[in-house]
């Protein structure tokens, strides 16, 4: 069974260097093995899995050493996989998510050119995950965590022949960097303080640390924060996933459900020991949840583009869990459930969203759609199941992961708890508008299309069953997922040796959360029915309130950032050349300028008489017999 | 009689060689003192020679007096063949190697 660990991460690598380096001929079945590889390492995954419940929960945890990566004294990195009930649950979810995926994009990506390299990357992208979520230390977790950032930057940027494509790709890679840099000092001080950087040395190890090393386990868990914060597009380092929209619509889907976005999730919860030892931290961890899944969804109430309304809700889901990770035992363990059931109803979403594009002449404005639930009617199905479970209608997953944050949140107790649980039953509100707002745009109303640049007026259809298949499925996944889990809190069951659980107390009762929930979500689906449902959508958008305007800029991020980083760090190098050419440059250039002139003097000893040097040379001698003579005398 | 004496006549032959080497513009008679400094030099070695009781300084002596019949070979063909070009034999003439 352990062999099986690392062929999971093998078969796509194989995937992606096949299909990378074979060039040109792999054109025509490139794809069919990309797909091909996913699905067996899905294979390998569910027999692991298999293998897995067949155990008692005490012995789950399958390890495999490969090799050692780096030997070097007492800093030994090892190429190891630990295959314990979290990892497999991403295990799943990424292999599962990921090549439904593989499959929707034959259909997608039919018409692209360069279809056999996209498969190569999406390979990468689930090999890197994959590691990402199977190492056994972070150091290799590191190396899957890079990978991952690459794989992004090269999907994002797939078509780099529009340059707004090849920006967000590199503005994606940048502010990535910044999260990376976390990781890299979080690991660095692991091996200072601990000596060491596998799971199995340094959770242990922080769990029992001492008062003396508090303030470094508290700085470990910032750095960790910055890098789930980078990776998982929460605020300061949300800036990005706008963007990323500019990938093709598949890998959206992608980074938003299965990879990527994740992986922040998931390192806070595998470092949970770390957490629960520095309280700091996990307040900055519940913050940075509470603001980005209101940031977030509001920014995703002012998009028109589709996939940046569905972007904003991303980050806005994010959130919870993030914060739900922030909330210790308590919350770890709906953090993972809502991120499986999320991945089930954004990949759905996303892929019906593209979908959509293609049947509109690749138009993503939603004011220029509308009425389309006529033309795609499974689209419309799937969509509309997805939109039922991201709201948490009663029943479907969402309402179940959602719920359980929600309350999690309360349970933290005292103010702090108040406060996250408001915010989290305002996010659900708004969370239902915005989503509301989606769907009453894209199907219902009346048309409003317009040709597109080339004057094609948009024929929608129903896309290819090889399209709308993995999209049906994900519906299932988004309407039962959610229960099955929740049947007599099997998910939690699941996870608890790993993550550790505890019920919290909450002050409200669950029922209360619950019937406040479902009041929030009449309430936010109402207003937009108001807004957007009742009267026709205005096809040229409105003005809007500042709020309105601020949210179509993603609430001043990029303007924030522009500001603020863009012009401070101009200023900054400007200072620095500044300081470059008067200080190190004026040091230089006068030794230089003061050795040339010294030099110029001395030129004018060599004068070229013949007696002159011949006085050198016999005052040579002399001070030379001198000092002789002086040395033997002392 | 004291050999200090034959040193003191060395330091005096070297003194005025080099005085020569130092003042004179002449390239024949800069050459003649060069080999006056050298005998003094000479002198030195022989009488030092004597003063130890060993023939080392015998032997260096004569070292120096073939070195010095070849540097009379080579310089005084350089000489003749700056007076050829330059028609003059002062040292100060042949000033062209600077800068």
């Amino acid at each position: 069974m352990e062999t099986l660990i690392g062929l999971l991460v093998a078969a796509p690598l194989l995937g992606a260097a096949v299909l990378l380096i074979g060039g040109r001929r792999l054109d025509r079945s490139g794809h069919l093995l990309g797909t091909l590889l996913a699905l067996v390492s899905f294979a390998f995954a569910v027999v692991l899995f298999a293998d897995m419940l067949g155990k008692s929960a005490d012995h789950r945890t399958l390890t495999s050493t490969l090799f050692t990566w780096v030997p070097v004294e007492s800093f030994q990195a090892q190429v190891g996989f630990q295959l314990d009930q979290l990892s497999m649950t991403f295990v799943l979810l990424i292999t599962g998510v990921g090549s439904l995926i593989h499959i929707y994009s034959i259909g997608y990506m039919e018409h692209d050119e360069n279809r056999r390299k996209f498969f190569g990357f999406l390979n990468l992208f689930l090999a890197a995950m994959l590691l990402l979520v199977l190492a056994d230390n972070y150091f290799l977790l590191y190396a899957g965590w890079e990978g991952v950032g690459l794989a992004s930057y090269l999907l994002i940027g797939f078509w780099q022949h529009k340059p707004s494509a090849a920006t967000a790709a590199k503005k994606a890679f940048l502010v990535n960097r910044v999260g990376d840099i976390g990781l890299s000092v979080a690991i660095m001080l692991m091996f200072t303080t601990f000596g060491s950087f596998t799971f199995a040395d340094v959770l242990p190890a922080a769990a029992k640390a001492g008062s003396a090393q508090h303030a470094t386990i508290t700085g470990i868990g910032f750095m960790l924060l910055l890098a789930a914060c980078g990776k998982s597009a929460q605020v300061p380092l949300q800036s990005w996933l706008g963007d990323a929209m500019e990938g093709p619509t598949p890998v959206s889907a992608l980074i938003h459900a299965a990879t990527m976005v994740t992986a922040g999730v998931y390192l806070i919860t595998r470092s949970g020991a770390i957490f629960n030892a520095a309280p700091d931290a996990q307040v900055a961890v519940v913050t940075v949840g509470a603001v980005t899944l209101l940031f977030g969804a509001i920014v995703g109430c002012a998009k028109d583009d589709i996939k940046k309304a569905l972007a904003g809700s991303t980050m806005s889901q994010i959130g919870y869990m993030i914060m739900a990770a922030g909330l210790g035992p308590i919350g770890y363990v709906f953090a993972i459930m809502h991120l499986v059931t999320h991945g089930f109803f954004k990949a759905g979403l996303f892929l019906g969203a593209g979908s959509v594009m293609h049947g509109m002449n690749d138009e993503v404005d939603m004011r220029r759609y509308g009425g389309l639930r006529k033309f795609m009617p499974i689209t419309f199905v799937t969509f509309g199941l997805g939109y039922l479970a991201i709201i948490g209608f009663p029943g479907l997953s969402g309402f179940f992961s959602k719920d359980k944050i929600i309350e999690a949140a309360f349970a933290k107790g005292g103010t702090e708890g108040w406060i996250l649980g408001g915010c989290a039953m305002l996010g659900a509100a708004i969370t239902a508008f915005y989503m509301t707002r989606v769907m009453l745009m894209t199907f219902f109303g009346e048309k409003r299309w317009v040709p597109d640049a080339e004057g094609h007026e948009p024929h929608p259809h129903e896309s290819p069953s090889v399209m709308t298949i993995p999209m049906i499925i994900l519906a299932f996944g988004s309407v039962f997922a959610g229960g099955l889990f929740s049947l007599n809190s099997r998910f939690v069951h699941w996870l608890e040796p790993v993550t550790g659980y505890s019920e919290g107390d909450s002050p409200v009762s669950t029922g209360a959360v619950t019937a406040g929930t479902l009041v929030l979500l009449v309430v936010g689906v109402g207003i937009a029915w108001l807004m957007y449902g009742r009267r026709p959508v205005p096809a040229v958008a409105p003005r809007g309130s500042l709020l309105t305007r601020a949210a179509r800029r993603d609430l001043l991020q990029d303007d924030f950032n522009h500001v603020v980083l863009v012009r401070g760090g101009e200023h900054l190098t400007r200072s620095l050349v500044y300081l470059d050419h008067s200080l190190v440059d004026g040091v230089v250039n006068g030794t230089a300028a003061s050795v040339g002139g010294l030099s110029g003097r001395l030129r004018k000893l060599q004068n070229g008489y013949v007696r002159s040097y011949a006085v050198s040379m016999l005052g040579g001698t002399a001070v030379v017999v001198a000092a002789t003579l002086l040395m033997r005398a002392v | 009689m004291n050999p200090a004496n034959y040193l003191y006549l060395a330091a005096l032959l070297f003194t005025i060689g080099a005085a020569g080497v130092l003042i004179r513009r002449n390239a024949i008679v800069v050459f003649m003192c060069v080999e006056l400094m050298l005998n003094a030099c000479n002198l030195a070695f022989v009488t030092f020679s004597r003063m130890h009781g060993n023939l080392d300084g015998q032997v260096i002596a004569f070292f120096t007096m073939v070195v010095a019949a070849a540097e009379v070979v080579v310089g005084l063909a350089i000489i003749v063949s700056i007076f050829r070009s330059r028609h003059s034999a002062s040292v100060d003439d042949a000033n062209l190697m600077k800068l």
